[in-house]
């Protein structure tokens, strides 16, 4: 029987995964954690351990076999839970700290390296649970460290909690404070939402949504290095072309991500959830969206075309995604962390790209202001400013956005702080030394806007 | 089952390196000892490097993939190349729709 494919086909497949780092960027498995509501928090905290480690226990033994028989590698195994503030709420008392702790050590046992869903979704106000679950967020992030942590402060439906976001500005302060020693590295586990996704395989602003099933299977695909080389190839190439180029490159990455979203499923018997199309950069050389961009002609990111660039290639990489996969969801689009990408990292120190930029960016793609360092004396009603200003992005534009940002403790503009791994390192990034505090302080609700009235 | 991976038990083995004598004999002496059936070789260049790819049936393989993969990976390190396998899902997803 002759070979079905051509050796051309092949060495395309192995150049993509050996030299281009074409990877799985992660297998989520999202479990529903509604059945462990009890009035005792510590029965809770032991629910919510017993179910991820039940659920979870085959999670990376599968995820290293599929990496094995099929030879893509599979970078993270990690899993999210319903929003603990649902969870926790039927319980006495006003500290989820120790149901954070919980998650932890389910993580450290099932051998996940970040567990997402340390979360509460006030976009319309803050309940009792979610209340407690917000005060919690500094100490559980702060004593633990596999916990990711999420807020949702609005959706184009329900308009902007700006009580909420005051809180966030002031949380996210102190989660930088309790993590100083680490250059505020907590605020790196806390992502703070505007439409939120429920089935985001991402870390760390994965939770498993309310209409979610028990468990599921979510994979977030990755290539930034296998679009980039597809990019600079063709130097010549008009936008149409491009986009084309793009296309087909999403296309066989995302073919990865659905057939190790169908083993996954079928070898640990999970509904298989849905595909991430995002575009994740890592650190690595060769793993940044930022090169891409500079691929198409910029001669760094951050100059007058960038935006233009990265609406090009969030659209082609989500129309040749779609047609790879039967299910397509999470935040699918390109991210622009800045300490998560070594070409975006080259950019701010050179002082190529700022904040403001960044947040004209964020208009075109997923997710948001993402792994920002910024000075340790900025105030928390400026970090609040910054994140309503998102999220009023989020809302008028009918998508997803997100602020992850890190004052990091007594560093000033120009300092760069590490923070290892896939986590990166960041130049600290100037804002705007003007305040917000009056504006953040008048409380209440920003008003859903036109968009919102779809029905 | 509908749209799973793999229906067929077959495998790609690629040999990444230096060209030299006895590649192939070495290759399919992992393959034969397994009982797996070559299907088809050929060959190509990936970059300056010699690039060998075969196809092979495990249907009536008797060792597991993993131990196949494993001794091929043994091989190539042996030999100065880069021997791997990988199930034909991959490719089928991959380039074809």
């Amino acid at each position: 029987m002759p070979m079905q494919f051509s050796a051309q086909e092949i060495i395309e497949t192995i150049r993509m995964v050996q030299m281009e780092n074409l990877d799985i960027r992660t297998i989520t498995m999202g479990i529903s954690l509604r059945d462990c509501a009890h009035p005792d928090l510590q029965v809770v905290a032991d629910k919510v351990y017993e179910k991820i480690c039940r659920l979870g226990s085959r999670l990376v033994p599968v995820g290293d076999e599929i990496e094995r028989d099929y030879g893509i590698p599979i970078i993270n195994k990690r899993i999210s839970v319903t929003p603990i503030a649902l969870v926790a709420e039927s319980a006495a008392g006003d500290d989820y700290v120790a149901v954070a702790r919980a998650m932890d050590r389910a993580a450290t046992e099932v051998g996940v390296n970040f567990i997402g869903g340390f979360s509460a979704l006030v976009h319309k106000g803050t309940t009792t649970g979610d209340r407690a679950l917000l005060s919690s967020i500094p100490e559980a992030l702060a004593t633990t460290e596999r916990v990711c942590a999420s807020v949702n402060v609005g959706t184009t439906r329900a308009g902007i909690n700006m009580d909420a976001v005051a809180r966030l500005g002031e949380i996210v302060c102190e989660t930088a404070a309790r993590t100083a020693a680490r250059d505020g590295i907590g605020c790196a586990k806390l992502v703070v939402f505007c439409n939120a996704v429920d089935d985001n395989p991402f870390m760390a602003g994965a939770f498993h949504g309310i209409g979610e099933p028990e468990c599921v299977i979510n994979v977030g695909v990755s290539g930034p290095g296998v679009v980039c080389m597809a990019v600079k190839k063709e130097p010549d190439a008009d936008f149409g072309e491009l986009a084309s180029i793009i296309k087909r490159t999403a296309f066989k990455v995302t073919r990865m991500g659905e057939l190790v979203g169908r083993a996954a499923s079928q070898k640990l018997a999970v509904p298989f959830g849905i595909v991430d199309l995002s575009l994740a950069p890592t650190p690595a050389q060769g793993d940044s969206v930022a090169r891409i961009l500079e691929a198409m002609g910029l001669e760094r990111v951050g100059t007058h075309g960038s935006t233009a660039a990265l609406a090009l290639l969030n659209d082609a990489v989500k129309k040749g995604g779609a047609m790879a996969s039967s299910y397509v969801g999470g935040l699918s689009g390109a991210f622009i962390p800045v300490s998560e990408d070594e070409g975006m990292i080259e950019a701010a120190t050179m002082g190529a790209i700022g904040i403001d930029k960044l947040e004209a960016m964020t208009c075109v793609c997923s997710v948001g202001l993402d792994m920002i360092a910024v000075p340790g004396d900025t105030p928390a009603t400026t970090i609040a400013a910054i994140i309503a200003d998102e999220a009023a992005i989020g809302m008028i534009n009918a998508k997803t956005t997100a602020v992850r940002i890190i004052p990091a403790p007594g560093r000033k503009v120009g300092d760069v702080v590490e923070f290892g791994g896939l986590l990166g390192k960041a130049p600290v990034m100037a804002l705007h030394p003007w305040s917000s505090a009056a504006f953040v302080r008048r409380g209440g609700r920003i008003p859903a806007p036109l968009q919102g009235l779809g029905n | 089952m509908a749209g799973m991976p793999s229906s067929h038990n077959r495998i790609i083995v690629t040999v990444i390196g230096q060209d030299q004598v006895g590649i192939i004999a070495a290759v399919s002496a992992v393959l034969a000892e397994a009982h797996a059936n070559i299907v088809d070789i050929s060959q190509t260049t990936l970059q300056e490097f010699f690039a060998m790819i075969m196809m092979a049936d495990l249907e009536h393989a008797t060792q597991p993939f993993a131990e196949i993969k494993q001794r091929l990976n043994a091989k190539g390190e042996e030999m100065g190349l880069r021997i791997d396998a990988q199930h034909e899902a991959v490719f089928n997803y991959m380039h074809r729709v």
